[in-house]
């Protein structure tokens, strides 16, 4: 028996070991295309499996409206809340779950990954009275295909402290213009996240019309240096960059942050609770001049659902007339159901959120994902990849 | 009744016939399981990670592309951004730990030397309190604190100053107060390992309470100091939450999570930087002799 362990030979088990793990890894990494059921083909929905796994935002999937569904299916949910659009997307690439609410920086790469399937929306009998102006759209439908029951949108609104700021700025140039925004030096919300750049994009749109920019995603080299630098010069000034919704309540309840992009939830529940913040007024169509970014949320189904047809009844249930106006009251957005305006407990709520205002829509460029190709087939626009890399760049 | 008796001993007696004069295969039952975990779930992961730094990502679907590229570490030393999101997140862990090691020496040596056994055990107490309590409330407390009118301002606002605000001297704060514990429990530890006779000794060989502390106490727990600071430092350079919760500044934590999603590939050839930068730590050390007191 040996008192002392040989060094060498504990060194070579451990080797042993690991090149016992890379095998068993690169054996796994091989065999991911064990394509299930899924919703494709789907032509008529059948009975329920009992129950449906879904990704979704914070606020979308609450028992005020899932209890009623599971005792009218009996399809009981099971909820992963997600934080981020890239969260969603590495959760759907596990093939566990059968829908995720999908944002447009997410969709595209949903679908160009193979991980979500068309959806058959005559199978969605609610889908007809949605708003028209969500139907069809870039981010939610491919090569003439629906991919998803669009379930909402909100813009990304321009809020200020009414105290601090005056005059009420009409423009983004108050946080993006450094001239102007150097008068709130440390006082700026920016959002935290790469698709940000597009806020700049949408500035640029208006102010630099020698770049030719058309959609705020879709950006060439030139167009996408532009506002990459006019973040970069905007950095120094930023008081914070919020990418939870608490963080930027805290910082304008707390005096941190005195001007910045925000989403209507944040804004309204800043004024009920009586701080004084304001946001570009009806008569310059609640926008500053430039238009602004905003989301389209999509409910979309995977392509390995192991439970579409509750995936099926889901989809229809959350844009059913009081479902979704719960869930567009909760969370503060526009319900996407034309129906859903007569079911608000807030009877003001539709006009607040302009659900039923297309020209609000207008100005607003919703989220979609930056990709190589530019929507006309040429590949020379900036991929979200490089988006990632910039924003690292941006923040320093 | 009386032969399944007999069969169930039989079978425990066949199974410590087998063990009986093989030290090497009781050991083997012992430790296999630990040692597989060990291997397989923390190594393995290790292994897993240093592959897939040299993966790419499929620009159009997003896919991994697994292959042998340079790519992500080319980036990564050819960009100027990453270099300073490494020194800034280096440096911070390196004042953490200096300012804890000044903090916690104190303490401990209170603890340790000066304190009667009832103080002793509430000074325990008081040191372990907060390590009970959630990280993120911590953290999210000092944001409340920190911001324009939270309390630091108002108490520093008579005296006519001002608090730092968010930024890197916060994240330098939280960080310092979060990790203190890790720092005090070893160099107390080490402390208390002292024996009273070597000081008396020293006191009367004629030296000073200086030289005392400088000459004897340091030297021997100097290693628990490493030891503490080797906690300190660790957790400081992995730490993603404070900095984006008290600040806008990227440390490597930041970018990895901000990475993750979009290019896994670059994300762990960015976890490299940090565990190149502990081994180097831990090799220092080593020669240090912090090892032989933990």
């Amino acid at each position: 028996m040996r008192k002392h362990s040989n060094p060498a030979r504990t060194a070579w088990l451990l080797v042993a070991g690991l090149l016992a793990i890379m095998l068993l890894f690169a054996g796994c990494g091989s065999d991911d295309d064990d394509s299930t059921s899924g919703g494709e083909g789907l032509q008529k929905v059948g009975k329920g499996e009992g129950q449906v796994n879904l990704i979704s935002w914070a606020g979308y999937v609450e028992p005020e409206w899932t209890k009623p569904f599971e005792q009218k299916t009996g399809c009981k949910v099971n909820n992963k809340v997600a934080g981020t659009s890239d969260e969603m997307v590495s959760l759907m690439r596990t093939g566990e779950y059968d829908g995720v609410s999908a944002s447009g920086n997410a969709s595209a790469r949903l679908v160009e990954g193979g991980d979500v399937d068309p959806v058959n929306v005559d199978l969605v009998p609610n889908y007809e009275t949605i708003f028209d102006d969500l139907k069809d759209q870039p981010y939610n439908t491919f090569d003439g295909q629906p991919y998803g029951i669009p379930h909402g949108r909100g813009a990304n609104l321009l809020m200020w402290n009414s105290d601090e700021v005056k005059p009420a700025p009409t423009s983004w140039g108050v946080v993006l213009d450094p001239k102007q925004a150097e008068k709130y030096k440390g006082k700026i919300s920016a959002y935290d996240d790469p698709i940000y750049i597009a806020d700049a994009a949408v500035y640029l749109k208006t102010h630099e019309p020698d770049l030719e920019i058309d959609n705020p995603y879709q950006l060439n080299d030139e167009q996408f240096e532009a506002a990459v630098e006019l973040l970069k010069e905007q950095r120094p000034l930023v008081g914070e960059y919020w990418s939870e919704a608490t963080k930027q309540i805290s910082a304008f309840a707390g005096g941190d942050s005195t001007v910045g992009t925000t989403w209507q939830y944040q804004y309204f529940l800043l004024q009920e609770e009586g701080k004084p913040v304001a946001a570009s007024p009806a008569s310059q169509g609640f926008l500053p001049e430039e238009g602004a970014t905003g989301w389209s949320d999509t409910w979309m189904i995977s392509s390995e659902a192991k439970h579409p047809n509750c995936m099926y009844e889901w989809m229809d249930w959350i844009v059913s007339p009081v479902a979704n106006a719960q869930v567009a009251e909760y969370f503060g957005e526009a319900p996407s159901q034309s129906k859903s305006c007569e079911h608000t407990a807030d009877k003001q709520f539709c006009s607040k959120y302009h659900a039923e205002d297309p020209a609000f829509w207008d100005r607003v460029y919703y989220w979609e994902t930056p990709l190589a190709d530019c929507g006309d087939g040429s590949s020379g626009c900036k991929d979200y990849n490089e988006w990632v890399q910039a924003w690292t760049s941006i923040k320093g | 009744m009386s032969t399944e008796a007999v069969g169930r001993r039989s079978a425990g007696r066949r199974l410590a016939d087998l063990f009986h004069g093989r030290p090497r295969l009781q050991a083997g039952a012992l430790l296999g399981g630990p040692v597989a975990w060990l291997v397989i779930g923390y190594l393995g992961s290790l292994a897993v990670l240093l592959i897939s730094g040299f993966w790419t990502v499929d620009a159009l679907s997003g896919e991994l592309v697994q292959g042998l590229s340079l790519e992500n570490f080319q980036t990564l030393l050819e960009e100027t951004v990453y270099k300073d999101i490494v020194l800034r997140t280096v440096g911070v862990a390196a004042a953490v730990t200096v300012t804890d090691a000044l903090i916690a020496f104190p303490i401990a040596f209170y603890m340790a030397k000066l304190a009667s056994r009832r103080a002793r055990a509430m000074l325990l107490v008081a040191i372990l309190l907060p390590l009970w309590s959630s990280y993120l409330v911590k953290v999210l407390s000092w944001r409340t604190m920190l911001s324009s009118d939270g309390v630091v301002n108002w108490a520093l606002e008579p005296f006519g100053l001002h608090g730092p605000g968010f930024g890197i001297t916060a994240v330098w704060l939280v960080m310092t107060y979060l990790w203190l514990p890790y720092m005090i429990l070893p160099i107390y530890a080490g402390l208390e390992r002292i024996p009273d006779s070597m000081i008396s000794a020293s006191e009367d060989l004629g030296a000073s309470p200086l030289t005392t502390f400088r000459r004897v106490i340091l030297p021997l727990s100097f290693p628990a100091v490493v030891a503490g600071s080797i906690f300190t430092f660790s957790l400081t350079l992995g730490d993603y939450i404070t900095p984006r919760m008290v600040s806008n500044d990227q440390f490597i934590g930041n970018v990895i999570f901000n990475n993750i999603s979009t290019n896994l590939p670059l994300a762990s050839a960015l976890a490299m930087v940090p565990i190149v930068v502990m081994v180097g730590y831990l090799l220092v050390a080593r020669k240090m002799g912090a090892f032989e007191h933990v």
